[in-house]
């Protein structure tokens, strides 16, 4: 993803703290031979509607999805994946993450605390496993950065 | 045997053979999702428990409506029927570390993750938080909660200060208004510097001053039935301080179908009214109120007026009763309707019930989703920009060009006589619309004949009637006389 995507989803991270805040990653349209890695284009937040203490729990409902789903599409693009903060506890998902996660999707966990965003990982479900592994998270610089930093592995 | 189409989300079409769409064979959507399931188990654990059941974190639509509305998986399918599959994304952070080894979280780890009240907040809260019934944790449990207001207005407004003044974590606020000099008679949330302001900017900006620690989401804007479940699902409680009955169902449908309860408070004239709609526990507005009246019949409150403290006295109400939801203490409004007369400060009590029949809310529910309210209300539908109006008009320049003329219109005054005393049309005659149909013998047949009201909803009416009998030559007072006072006559006060 861009370093501004990145900067947008920190904000919303910093903006819910204490709660969780949970959201769509947009990207192209998937196929079914892509290997490569998967663009992150755009982010759309959601609310967290869990009926649980929001500082623990989020909830995407489906519903939300499927609306989120039909808005892109006229442009080509496709819900990926989803992004949730972890107030006050590191950027790894939890069995609760795990439980809830669905092969093919990408999954950025963000650890926010008061004073800062100090980690951001992605992770995608093993189908075989049902277990998380990490996937590299990428941050392509915008053309004003310095050149030193683009297109290196980084987990701002 | 039917044929549908699955559709598969991008991300999962790596696990269903590559495609989007899967065309498969069944009777029910529950065979296609399980043939599904069965051709691709990399989904099917996903899809299905152990024992074969159906997850909850996965939602199936048939078409467009969620099948919990149709019978879950024994919904039946027709040829060309699509079923989506839509995951419902959770999770969360783990539990404290402080927890036993095997990795089940404390009894109170719960209470120990929570940001903990602050100093100023404790000193803030301080009268609550003596309170038994209250403490810390009822605390806690307002800044955790999320109220919605329907209407800043003069429900809205008392509503909206005590809320946040009690500690209610998130007020959303509806409203597209602007702030009137009229609306200073009630709605003590602005001042008279806010007059031309949006309502919402302002009434966030106080309420945000009252209490920092609420946040006021603000939504300027029309409640319609595109908008409306989108816009309450995130709530716990829904304020209901409109001022017209098509709200006032959608309002009420919309917390039906998204399971919420409902604050109702409204005013008229002297008396006001409360209850707490709830269809989990009781009635409904619709079991109260299967239709609305005719729109003629119901003239707004500023047709009709309302003594400027009754909004204040039932906002206020509301919000009690709000915060006894949120706190779960107290016995509640559902079922019982509180009708007060300001004249003789009586409180008197109605039991409601639930109405077996309820088109919405009852077991035999034939409406699964909101409708076109304005229609079912009988009223034109503001938001659909200008519509073609049925009776002739008169704008107020070519009426004021009429009466100088040779043969001036007779022109009906035809609202009350206390806004007749507000100000009213030179050589105009006062025949309230109440009265209009035994005092025809007063109009004169074949002269040209022209009504008004305050904004043209009243004489509209009026005029249909008169034409209705007979009468020739009839025109609307187009905008009323506020358009009048507007354009033509500037010494007449608008109101």
């Amino acid at each position: 993803m861009s370093g501004a995507v990145l900067e947008e989803m920190k904000t919303h991270a910093r903006e819910a703290y204490p709660e969780e805040c949970c959201g769509f990653l947009i990207g192209a349209g998937v196929s079914a031979e892509d290997d490569g890695p998967r663009a992150i284009l755009a982010l759309e937040r959601a609310r967290n509607e869990s009926d649980g203490p929001r500082q623990r729990r989020f909830l995407i409902p489906a519903e939300e999805l499927r609306q989120m789903e039909r808005r892109v599409e006229p442009s080509g693009r496709t819900v990926v994946g989803f992004y949730h903060s972890h107030p006050d506890h590191p950027a790894r998902p939890s069995q609760l993450d795990q439980d809830g996660a669905w092969p093919g999707y990408s999954y950025v966990v963000l650890s926010v605390n008061p004073a800062d965003v100090p980690d951001v990982a992605a992770f995608q479900l093993d189908p075989d496993s049902l277990a998380f592994r990490e996937v590299r998270l990428s941050i392509l610089d915008t053309p004003a950065l310095p050149p030193a930093r683009t297109g290196g592995q980084a987990r701002a | 045997m039917a044929k549908a189409a699955v559709k598969v989300p991008a991300p999962l079409r790596g696990f269903a053979g590559g495609a989007s769409e899967v065309v498969l064979e069944g009777s029910t959507v529950g065979e296609v999702v399980r043939a599904l399931a069965r051709a691709n188990p990399a989904l099917e654990r996903h899809l299905f428990t152990a024992e074969g059941r159906l997850r909850t974190s996965v939602t199936i639509y048939l078409n467009d409506q969620d099948i919990r509305f149709l019978g879950r998986e024994g919904a039946p399918l027709k040829d060309g029927d699509i079923v989506s599959i839509v995951p419902a994304i959770a999770g969360g952070a783990p539990a404290p570390r402080r927890k036993a080894p095997h990795g089940r979280p404390r009894p109170n780890a719960k209470s120990s993750r929570e940001r903990a009240f602050s100093r100023e907040e404790l000193s803030r809260y301080s009268r609550h938080l003596s309170l038994p019934e209250i403490g810390v944790a009822g605390q806690r449990k307002l800044r955790r909660a999320k109220v919605l207001l329907v209407g800043a207005g003069g429900l809205g407004a008392p509503a909206a200060l005590y809320l946040a003044a009690a500690g209610v974590g998130e007020i959303g606020l509806v409203d597209f208004d602007s702030v009137e000099l009229s609306n200073l008679q009630r709605q003590v949330l602005y001042t008279t510097s806010d007059v031309g302001r949006p309502k919402i900017e302002r009434a966030k900006e106080r309420v945000e001053a009252l209490n920092p620690g609420t946040r006021v989401v603000p939504y300027p804007q029309r409640l319609t039935a595109q908008n409306a479940l989108d816009i309450l699902r995130p709530y716990d409680v829904i304020v209901d301080g409109s001022d017209n009955f098509p709200t006032r169902y959608l309002v009420n449908d919309a917390a039906v179908l998204l399971r919420k309860p409902d604050v109702y408070g409204s005013v008229f004239r002297f008396e006001g009214q409360l209850s707490v709609f709830d269809a989990e526990r009781g009635p409904c507005y619709r079991c109260l109120y299967p239709e609305p009246p005719p729109p003629e019949l119901v003239p707004s409150c500023a047709e009709a007026g309302v003594l400027g403290v009754l909004p204040g006295l039932i906002g206020i109400l509301q919000a009690t009763e709000t915060l006894k939801i949120l706190l779960g203490r107290g016995t509640s409004m559902v079922g019982r309707l509180l009708l007060f007369d300001a004249l003789g400060l009586e409180f008197r009590e109605l039991k409601v019930r639930k109405n077996p029949r309820c088109v919405l809310c009852s077991p035999r529910a034939s409406q699964k989703g909101l409708i076109d309210y304005p229609a079912f209300c009988g009223v034109p539908d503001p938001a659909a920009g200008p519509s073609e109006r049925v009776v002739p008009q008169v704008e107020p320049e070519a009426l004021r060009a009429e009466l100088r003329s040779h043969e001036p219109p007779f022109v009906v005054d035809v609202r009350g006589r206390g806004e007749w005393e507000i100000g009213h049309l030179p050589a105009a005659h006062l025949i309230p619309k109440e009265e209009l149909s035994e005092r025809l013998d007063e109009i004169p047949r074949g002269a040209k004949l022209v009504l008004y009201c305050r904004t043209g909803v009243r004489s509209t009416a009026a005029t249909r009637l008169l034409l209705d009998r007979g009468f020739e030559n009839v025109r609307v007072l187009r905008g009323g006389i506020n358009a009048w006072a507007e354009r033509v006559d500037r010494s007449l006060p608008q109101y």
